[in-house]
């Protein structure tokens, strides 16, 4: 602990080795000015903070499984006849892509785990990026100056399901190449360039005898070396921008309250990625996946029924189903908008949660720092903004399983697909509606807790026989956290005649703009926090609730 | 009810003696002025491990137990690796018959892994320091005079470089280094052919026999029975050719026999032979082979997306995402009373693509 600067000549025998190292990497690196900023850093705590640790440990997970399986893995079409030790498959033809798959499963020790630890991992580290990109939608924290990492974070999320889509077409089995049909179908369906990049994938007609070596580079180096790189720098950011911490007593914008990374989160954080790989281990021991083995070698005229992507591709899969059959057909050529059209939503929805850090910034017009956490109620248009698109979300996913789903309830697949296509337009409606109520009703359950205290639940009895509850008045801090947010002001036009008189041009985007600022924060679309002034008077009036 | 009164203790939290570290920014002083106002930190509450060591000691315990666990998982992990054969399946309730293998390391691995982080984390908890401390955080802008600095020092360069002023090397530059990635272009043309009309044709062609898929033998038409499904592909493809999945992805054909007088298309019922009506079983949705046919109402649906289409009325889509009817294949008998075909798809079988017209 001893910081003074030793001025003595050092006598080497003598000083910890643990510090002589560090001596000697400083001399090199320069690592105690690094150490200085970060060894002692400052950390909130919320559980909904480890979020992003869950997606962090999977991925390490993710690249220390994926490694080992890539010494066993061949990644190769060529067809040989199966010898291996798994009996139902032996003499069938089969890739040599699918033969070293099942020769990790049956005849690797422990390859059948390490098999599943990588493919749980990774649906885990989808549904937690998934999970946490929502956490820092609905607290706002990807106001400025976090735009940047919500953008890295969102593109982790892309190609976290692009590197799961090549990483689970690697087997070449029966399920998996359905998906890679199902893919190349989509391909063809892009107009004027569609065959060509379709012929250029796959190296000619599907399936061809490229594509898994292919998927097999994207799928190792190109996509987990970007995902990589973008992991680093969101950390770098994290770290950088300190993180975000929610309203509360002495916590302020301009600072960070919480507990050291040396000890506690080192304890704490490290301590949680063995957690998160020992769950994961423990998943993989008892809850199979992806068995290869009873789905066989992909074939092209061969199918299961109930055929269902990894759950992240599962949204777009929806899109594919509920839409109607369109096709356009005009000189010499045909518009194929019943894939097109769901290949461009999938884009288009995914871009749409991208996008909105930068739609809502440009509403408020709010160039200043946001260190502080909304919660979800604070923000009721943004919040219900949120809910729509997971709803979107949802009814992609139970689009995507319209089979599954008409099976397992004993329902007409018809009917199940009319009700998501319908739901696709009226869905999001309803829960952005819904959603903005309760946020509203929220809002004014917090404004009648600082000016009327808490229910305590006591039924009083007053002399002239009146019954009131007796409400508790909140603490300072109470009142401090439920009044510590900002609330906007609706932007207006401004002036619509300058200074000398002569009417100006009020541009589009300006009146959309004062529009959109007031469905978010104009009368009716926020309840206004309580003043001092309101929380006096009431105090004031002794005893009366 | 009184206004609030601020106890003593909501003022600003204790603090480690030495630690430099304070809550910035807070309102520290009991506001009647503003009820609404930060109080400051709250005091730190002592766990039961900071005021009884006894608890602590505990607490030690259940943290050295549970990496003292973790050890003797990784050793029953090793055991169970030298241990147990490769083949042998167990019965574990309620999951069923299990790899002994698979179910041993990963319980055992599972263990050991998580019994560190469980000893870390209670350890960090129970143990360590939960003193709540403020740190500064500094905004993310530069100042303007640092601002100012840095324009500064990239106008000198910028005009060190004379970029600005020697036009000709500046646009040259570009252009060079706009030219110069089209060569990665080029290379990438290597990937695949032209389409050309590949995906037009299949390997049907006139007095190509129809080989049953499951027998490898060529059909007649007595093979062929009501209500039943057949698949079949062209004479002289074989499973061990190298182009076999390249061809079987278009040629894949399904069968059926419907009573002449229930086909409802004048087309489809010219192209049958024998009520035997032969169509591609490749969707024209997005490709997959379809294979559920309901033989009462001679519907065929898709399990991958549910594009269902009518067999006695043109294969047209009657439900689902497809966007065409499903491509029939003209068929006969040949001198020998084989099934064969009249000629190849008329159009292009399987999903739609731009040139398809």
């Amino acid at each position: 602990m001893s910081t003074a600067p030793n001025q003595e000549p050092r006598s080497r025998g003598k000083a910890p080795a643990g510090e002589r190292i560090a001596d000697w990497a400083d001399g090199r690196l320069g690592i105690y000015s690094l150490a200085k900023a970060n060894m002692r850093k400052i950390f909130p705590d919320h559980w909904s903070f480890m979020l992003g640790e869950v997606c962090l440990y999977s991925f390490i997970i993710i690249i220390l499984t994926g490694v080992y399986l890539t010494l066993f893995f061949h990644p190769s079409m060529n067809e040989v006849e199966y010898h291996g030790s798994y009996i139902p498959l032996q003499g069938q033809l089969m890739s040599e892509a699918f033969n070293s798959t099942l020769h990790i499963s049956f005849d690797v020790r422990g390859g059948l785990l390490v098999r599943q630890i990588h493919h749980w991992a990774a649906l885990i580290f989808l549904a937690g990026m998934f999970v946490h990109m929502m956490r820092v939608f609905f607290t706002g924290a990807f106001r400025k100056p976090r735009e940047i990492n919500w953008l890295f974070g969102f593109l982790l999320f892309v190609l976290g399901m692009f590197t799961g889509f090549t990483g689970y077409s690697l087997p070449d089995d029966l399920l998996s190449g359905t998906g890679v049909r199902f893919t190349e179908g989509a391909i063809l369906s892009i107009p004027i360039v569609g065959t060509y990049i379709s012929m250029f994938l796959f190296g000619g007609e599907f399936p061809g005898h490229d594509f898994v070596a292919r998927f097999y580079s994207i799928h190792i180096l190109l996509l987990p070396g970007i995902m990589l790189g973008l992991v680093v720098g969101h950390l770098i950011l994290v770290f950088y921008h300190k993180h975000t911490q929610f309203a509360g007593p002495g916590k302020t914008n301009k600072n960070v309250v919480g507990m050291p990374l040396l000890p506690v989160y080192m304890a704490k954080a490290g301590g949680f990625f063995f957690l998160v790989f020992g769950a994961i281990a423990a998943i993989a021991a008892i809850a199979q996946i992806n068995p290869i083995w009873a789905m066989g070698p992909y074939r092209p005229d061969q199918v299961s029924t109930g055929a269902q992507p990894d759950w992240y591709m599962g949204f777009a899969e929806g899109l594919v189903r509920y839409m109607p059959g369109w096709e356009i057909n005009f000189w010499g050529h045909t518009l194929v908008l019943g894939v097109f059209i769901p290949l461009v939503l999938f884009g288009l929805v995914l871009a749409a949660i991208a996008v909105y850090p930068f739609i809502e910034s440009w509403v408020t017009g709010d160039k200043s720092e946001h260190h502080i956490l909304d919660r979800p109620r604070n923000a009721p248009t943004r919040t219900a903004f949120g809910v729509a698109w997971v709803t979107v979300y949802m009814i992609g996913l139970v689009g995507g399983g319209n089979d599954l789903i008409a099976t397992h309830f004993h329902l007409s697949i018809n009917a199940v697909t009319w009700f998501v296509r319908i739901f696709f337009f009226a869905g999001p409606v309803i829960a952005f509606i819904a959603t903005k109520r309760i946020c509203l009703g929220l809002q004014r359950r917090d404004r009648d807790k600082v000016l009327h205290g808490r229910e305590t639940g006591i039924i009083k009895r007053l002399p002239h026989g009146e019954f009131i509850e007796v409400h508790e008045p909140l603490s300072q801090e109470q009142l401090h956290t439920l009044t510590a947010h900002h609330q906007y002001e609706p932007a207006a036009i401004g002036p619509v005649v300058d200074e000398n008189g002569v009417e100006r041009k009020v541009k589009a985007s300006e009146k959309l703009r004062a529009k959109l600022s007031n469905a978010y924060y104009g009368e009716d679309n926020q309840i206004p926090k309580p003043t001092v002034d309101e929380y006096k008077e009431i105090t004031s009036g002794h005893g009366h609730h | 009810m009184s206004s609030q009164d601020i106890p003593e203790e909501n003022l600003p939290a204790e603090q480690s003696a030495g630690h430099d570290k304070h809550a910035h920014g807070a309102v520290s002083v009991a506001d009647e002025e503003n009820p609404f106002a930060d109080p400051g930190l709250p005091p730190h509450e002592h766990r039961i491990q900071d005021v009884d060591e006894r608890a602590a000691k505990r607490s030690e315990r259940v943290v050295a137990l549970l990496f003292t666990v973790s050890m003797l998982a990784t050793i029953a992990f090793i055991v169970a690796y030298v241990v147990i054969p490769n083949d042998k399946s167990i019965f574990v309730f309620p999951i069923g018959h299990i790899s002994a293998m698979n179910f041993a390391l990963g319980l055992t691995l599972g263990t050991a892994l998580f019994c560190i982080g469980a000893g870390a984390v209670h350890w960090a908890r129970t143990l360590m320091s939960d003193v709540e401390v403020a740190d500064d955080r500094h905004p993310i802008e530069a100042s303007p005079e640092l601002r100012a600095k840095v324009h500064a020092d990239f106008r000198e360069g910028a005009e060190e470089s004379a970029i600005g002023r020697r036009k000709l090397i500046r646009n040259t530059m570009f252009g060079a280094l706009a030219l110069v990635p089209l060569s990665g272009v080029m290379l990438l043309g290597g990937l695949g052919p032209a389409p050309g009309t590949k995906l037009r044709h299949t390997m049907w062609a006139k007095g190509k026999r129809l080989v049953n898929m499951n027998t490898n033998q060529p059909l007649r038409p007595e093979d062929v029975a009501v209500g039943s499904l057949t698949f079949a592909m062209p004479d002289g493809l074989a499973e061990h050719d190298e182009n076999f999945q390249d061809e079987i992805a278009k040629a894949a054909l399904m069968i059926v026999r419907l009573q002449p007088g229930n086909i409802k298309d004048k087309r489809e019922l010219d192209w049958s032979h024998e009520g035997i009506v032969a169509f591609s079983k490749i969707c024209t949705h997005v490709g997959c082979p379809i294979s559920l046919y309901e033989q009462q109402t001679h519907h065929v649906l898709c399990p991958c997306h549910q594009s269902t289409f009518d067999l006695s009325d043109g294969a047209r889509v009657i439900f689902g995402p497809a966007g065409h009817a499903l491509p029939q294949l003209r068929i006969g008998v040949d001198d020998e009373g084989y099934l064969q075909a009249l000629g190849d798809f008329e159009e292009p079988v399987g999903p739609a693509f731009w040139e398809r017209g």
